[in-house]
């Protein structure tokens, strides 16, 4: 069974010039111990579909439509101290900036053990030697000298792997991660990646990798979603997003990415912006900057459809077209 | 090459005081502190070409921005600008036109309160290059017409535009002066792939058809390997590889140039087994003795920890590494 299961999410933010439609009928599931990485431009939801399964969507924004699921049991519409208890608990979270996300005031110890003991049934001093453990485990040296120190005697890698260490010392079953490795330095981004998936693979924990590298997607997810304009634009392995994408909005996005290996010339670009939430076009929302648009897609919005190994909403693959 | 490079770095450097307030300092008895943000490089970009400078963060890319179109004053060394003092240069406001740069945050780079007609004919304005009012907005309506918007975006302002959009606003403003050489501090790190390959496209075009010069930032390797004819490789201020473009992604030589190479997630996705480079950049405030790498360099040794490497060629490269001149960093 899945670990978590998204079923026709909508997120809306009513605002006085009406009703803003920011995630439309975003499925999806993650089973056990999968890394679903999540893709997309500034602006494509990515950010929010996480911020809706950890229940920390920003007010006004509220889910208007759908379930969220963990376990088979519905998560979306619990009062907000028992989606803390879960927050944690079984949902780990890792955010962007490892600034924002650790309190300056206390030291790195007394936030994991705050979080154990309000999770675990430990004491305090199990909890401690614990988070030893775990600061040893996301590879900060001499962790038992280091424990008592502030987040702002550690360098910026060394705080996103506490935060990482925060996440994960509860043992969740699901980390939603977002952006984790985009404020390092490649160097360190290698290092904490490499983290990351070894912790998954060991501990069995399923992970939502929110990031707007492919790279970093291609090395870590075993599926991804490519996400455009607040809806799953294609999902699938993602060997097969990567190599060998089906929509064309994830052909371009895959295009644009400049290679390693040689020089080209000229990019391939997609020409245009994305659109507003408040101009989103009728059909398909990518329509507009479509090279193989045709006229079904200015009217009729496409849904997720079989598109050989991955699934995508576009009318290329619709039945009876070639 | 006989002809006078665009800009010309000899042994430049730049130190910051960062020392506690005296009375601090002699309560704790502490001596005054000096971060090296840059110390000692060398480097020309010949017309017309691409320098880019990449590195990790705090390796003092951003500071030799500064340093070559003269917002630093340099603490030791020289910057010639075409054949001239950069700061008898900057001084003489017709030179002082030739250069432009591009910043990094499109958000923070652009006022708010003004039209962009107004961002963009700022420096025409200030440079007086051109007096008739209706003369400027027909100027400004061509720069923006070559930056990919429309002259009727003029009237707008910033805050209606998307990132790349406002990126293309800032080139537009750069170009306004007419500038020769162009200094781009990470101009597409904050934009999304799609957008940042519509950028580089234009940057591109903009360099064959008007002739620029770029000095080129970056902490993207792939980016730069896209727009550089050649490529310095900075580690805690100093650059540790210098070299054709090409050459140093088929033949990277010193240590840290392949440490950033390696690090780099596959998209390819050949199965190979990265080895992330240990540790992490040390402050620049206390480097470490000798090679300033050493602590993290898999083939140190003990003349690495106790001498400064300095530049030598190494094929058509220049290499700062012992390594490299002994040979031991045979791949």
């Amino acid at each position: 069974m899945s670990l978590l299961q998204v079923k026709n999410l909508r997120v809306e933010f009513p605002t006085r010039r009406g009703t803003l439609v920011a995630l439309d009928d975003v499925s999806f599931d993650i089973a056990p111990g999968e890394v679903l990485g999540v893709v997309g431009e500034s602006g494509a939801g990515k950010s929010m579909t996480g911020a809706a399964i950890i229940g920390l969507l920003e007010p006004p924004g509220r889910i208007a439509k759908g379930e969220i699921l963990l376990e088979g049991r519905r998560i979306d519409n619990l009062p907000y101290e028992q989606m803390r208890r879960i927050r944690g608990r079984e949902i780990g979270a890792i955010f962007q900036d490892p600034l924002t996300t650790l309190n300056p005031l206390y030291t790195i110890g007394r936030q994991l053990v705050e979080t154990m003991t309000t999770h675990l049934p430990i004491t305090p001093a199990e909890a401690r030697e614990k988070a030893i453990g775990w600061l040893e485990l996301v590879g900060i040296p001499a962790a038992r000298e280091r424990i008592d120190s502030y987040p702002h005697e550690f360098s910026g890698g060394m705080r996103q792997r506490v935060v990482i260490a925060l996440a994960l010392c509860a043992e969740p079953k699901l980390i939603v991660a977002d952006e984790p490795t985009t404020a390092l330095d490649v160097s360190i981004q290698a290092q904490v990646i490499a983290m990351l998936k070894t912790l998954a693979r060991e501990k069995g924990t399923a992970m939502m990798l929110v990031t707007h590298d492919m790279g970093v997607i291609a090395e870590t997810a075993d599926r991804v979603a490519v996400m455009y304009a607040g809806r799953i634009a294609e999902i699938g392995p993602v060997r097969e997003v990567v190599r060998q994408a089906r929509h064309p909005y994830s052909q371009g996005l895959m295009g644009s990415i400049p290679p390693l290996d040689r020089r080209v010339e000229r990019l391939q670009q997609i020409d245009g912006a994305m659109p507003r939430l408040t101009a989103i076009p009728k059909g398909c929302a990518y329509n507009p900057r479509c090279p193989k648009v045709f006229s079904r897609c200015a009217v009729e919005r496409p849904e997720l459809m079989d598109a050989g190994t991955t699934r995508a909403a576009c009318w290329l693959y619709a039945e009876g077209q070639s | 090459m006989t002809a006078t490079p665009m800009i010309a770095a000899d042994d430049v450097a730049r130190y910051f005081d960062v020392s506690k307030p005296l009375i601090q300092r002699i309560v704790a008895r502490e001596g005054k502190r000096t971060l090296r943000a840059v110390d000692g490089i060398s480097f020309e970009i010949p017309k017309g070409t691409t320098l880019s400078l990449v590195g990790e963060s705090g390796c003092g890319k951003s500071t030799v921005a500064r340093l070559m179109v003269g917002l630093y004053p340099t603490t030791r060394g020289r910057v010639m600008f075409d054949g001239q003092d950069l700061s008898q240069a900057r001084a003489d406001s017709k030179q002082r036109s030739r250069m432009q740069m591009i910043f990094q945050d499109p958000y923070a780079s652009l006022n708010p309160r003004w039209r962009v007609v107004d961002i963009v004919a700022e420096p025409i304005r200030a440079f007086g290059l051109i007096e008739d009012k209706q003369a400027i907005l027909t100027r400004v309506g061509e720069l923006l017409t070559q930056v990919g918007l429309s002259p009727l975006d003029g009237q707008k302002y910033p805050h209606e535009f998307s990132g790349g959009q406002r990126q293309r606003i800032s080139i537009a403003r750069a170009l306004s002066s007419s500038p020769e050489f162009l200094v781009c501090d990470e101009p597409t790190s904050a934009l999304d792939v799609s957008v940042q390959a519509q950028i580089l496209n234009l940057m591109k075009e903009l360099q064959s058809r008007l002739g620029l010069t770029y000095l080129f930032i970056s902490h993207n390797l792939a980016v730069v390997r896209q727009v550089s004819d050649r490529i310095g490789v900075m580690y805690l201020g100093k650059l540790v590889e210098l070299s054709p473009a090409e050459s140093l992604f088929q033949k990277p030589r010193h240590p840290y140039t392949r440490a950033l190479m390696e690090a780099i997630p596959d998209l390819e996705m050949t199965g190979r087994q990265r080895i992330p480079v240990g540790g992490e950049v040390p402050s620049p405030i206390s480097p470490p003795s000798g090679c300033t790498f050493h602590p993290r360099c898999p083939l140190a040794n003990a003349r690495c920890k106790a001498e400064v490497p300095v530049m030598k060629p190494a094929g058509d490269a220049m290499v700062a590494c012992h390594a490299v001149e002994e040979g031991r960093a045979t791949a």
